[in-house]
């Protein structure tokens, strides 16, 4: 008990602190893995056959490519809007305020940044797979093996951590977890139909067409294409940037958002 | 300099727009002793233990925790706490082993002693049998031996205890109070916020009673009871207009009076042979005659 054995300083991000909220979410992930796979695989192959078969008879080829291979890869970004910014949403609302897990956990060594951190690599860890999903399921329907496709899980990690982090964002602000649909119906899904996944944004006027190229759904769905179908190009460089931007911008507020409604 | 105070608060306040839930409140924890934070619901006593966690921030005040200045050095002060929620925290679909391998890493437990520290609380919680089972297959009184079971898992210095038996049936609470009492054997440091005297008196070394956010008094139970109470009361039964009678009458002897719901007990009766012929039941003194004095009878 003497004063001298003091540890020393503790600090901001410290990795066993995330290690900590990280092994709480693997260990329940063992739980419920079932039907969060489920979920996450077999939502954006519906669209997929249903876009595919319904759409593909009306349409063979859109910018050249042939509408499996079109809506094969855009839908990627779909499948990480549904396995990272709706679980961020209701997962963070519901520990919040019905498990009082976050209570537990910031009783324990870990801050605000460091819970908030940690939660969003984790889902968007899973993003990053689960991403992946309906474009391997596209393959045997005509979708071409390509080696971009190694990057693709890469890609969806990186626009899943800014979706993650905008999902804990709106838990943060939100005060009821029916206040989700005014967020669902006036940002979500318009983003989702202007992101170029189920047609090309071309028949939009020019003023959609400059608004959709910060919608980071958009420029997910651009470099999946392009890293499938194309091949690297200088400006992907910039679409990669902007991701970046969007999950830095979004991790200060989900900070910022939860620290206000977890610490009185 | 205040190594032998494991808890130390100056002043404190802290106020939730125009409420101050807790007011100019001071608070000393020596180390090596259980104390008692008693106080009726709505007293201040969930925020404070908030604050020493630094999941409340105080207005106004000085916090120190095993030496530690809150908020600033909140988090080594956290990691050598161990809390027990009021709200049952558990993650319900784990098994009891996998909720303290949680914990173990949130308290950056090594490699190397998880398994022990797991196995330690699992024994000391009595839930070595239970140790695959599901939380939600768990009686509410395991659950809050898990609860605890989880706050000790890194052998904390200093453990806090919000409510730790609210809402547990007789058996159940006398069976946490041994588990809290083995603790304070081993020489845990330990707060507990309560409502329950009894649980005080049996378990706090001193009590700290607060009201509206005030620590109205402080001390040994026995000597807060000597203090307050005197040593002997005298309980009156009967219809309201005769209570009422009971309580001008002793007030005019200049002796306290409080409400028992259905009787008035006229306080420090110590040596007299009766009072003013009122037939009633004499009986020792206790926590609760304090606590009501103090805290009032009208719960707002």
């Amino acid at each position: 008990m003497a004063t001298e054995a003091r540890p020393v300083k503790l600090g901001r991000l410290e990795p066993p602190a995330m290690t900590g909220v990280l092994v709480r979410e693997i260990v329940n992930f063992s739980s419920y893995w079932r039907s969060a796979t489920f979920s996450a695989t077999v939502e954006p192959t519906i669209y997929l056959l249903a876009f595919g078969f319904g759409f593909g008879s009306l349409v063979s080829t859109i910018n050249g490519y042939d509408y499996v291979e079109f809506v094969g890869t855009g839908i990627v970004a779909t499948a990480v809007l549904f396995s990272s910014a709706f679980p961020a949403m209701f997962g963070t609302f519901v520990k919040y305020q019905f498990q009082h897990t976050y209570d537990a956990i910031l009783a324990a060594p870990v801050d605000t940044e460091e819970l908030v951190t940690a939660e969003a690599l984790w889902v968007a860890t899973r993003a990053g797979v689960y991403g992946c999903v309906p474009m391997v399921v596209a393959i045997p329907f005509g979708l071409d093996p390509a080696w971009g496709m190694l990057t693709v899980p890469f890609i969806a990690w990186l626009s899943g951590l800014g979706w993650a982090f905008f999902g804990i964002t709106i838990a943060g602000y939100a005060k009821t977890i029916e206040n989700f649909s005014y967020i669902v119906s006036a940002v979500l899904t318009p983003l989702f139909l202007v992101a170029g996944t189920f047609f090309p944004l071309t028949g939009f006027p020019e003023w959609v067409q400059v608004l959709a190229a910060f919608n980071p759904l958009h420029q997910t769905v651009e470099l999946v294409r392009g890293a499938v179908l194309t091949g690297f190009e200088w400006n992907d460089l910039a679409r990669v940037g902007l991701l970046v931007v969007f999950a830095l911008i979004m991790w200060r507020l989900a900070i910022h958002a939860m620290e206000r409604k977890l610490i009185d | 300099m205040t190594e032998d105070l494991a808890i130390r608060l100056r002043e404190v306040v802290k106020r939730y727009g125009e409420i101050t839930a807790v007011n100019h409140l001071d608070l000393d924890v020596p180390t090596g002793t259980c104390v008692g934070l008693l106080g009726p619901n709505g007293a201040g006593k969930s925020t404070t233990m908030r604050m020493l966690t630094a999941q409340a921030i105080a207005d106004e005040g000085e916090l120190e925790v095993l030496g530690f200045s809150l908020p600033r050095d909140s988090k080594q002060a956290r990691a050598e706490c161990g809390v027990v929620p009021q709200l049952d925290n558990l993650d319900v679909t784990l098994t009891v082993e996998q909720n303290l391998l949680v914990f173990s890493h949130l308290y950056r437990i090594g490699r190397h002693e998880r398994h022990e520290a797991i196995e330690r609380s699992l024994v000391l919680a009595n839930l070595v049998d239970r140790r695959d089972t599901r939380v939600d297959k768990l009686s509410g009184g395991m659950r809050r031996r898990l609860l605890i079971a989880r706050a000790l898992v890194h052998r904390p210095r200093l453990v806090l205890m919000d409510e730790p038996t609210v809402g547990l049936d007789p058996q159940v609470r006398q069976q946490l109070w041994a588990l809290i009492d083995q603790l304070r054997s081993e020489g845990t440091t330990i707060l507990m916020s309560t409502h329950y005297i009894e649980e005080a008196q049996r378990l706090a070394d001193t009590v700290l009673i607060m009201s509206h956010g005030e620590g109205v008094a402080r001390g040994k139970p026995s000597e807060l009871v000597m203090e307050h109470a005197g040593r002997e009361v005298l309980e009156v039964y009967g219809p309201p207009t005769r209570l009422a009678e009971v309580e001008s009458e002793a007030g005019t002897a200049g002796l306290k009076t409080r409400r028992t719901g259905t009787s008035v007990s006229i306080l420090g009766l110590d040596g007299r042979n009766g009072f003013g012929g009122f037939e009633g039941v004499r009986r020792a003194a206790n926590l609760e005659d304090v606590f009501v004095l103090l805290t009032g009878e009208e719960i707002s």
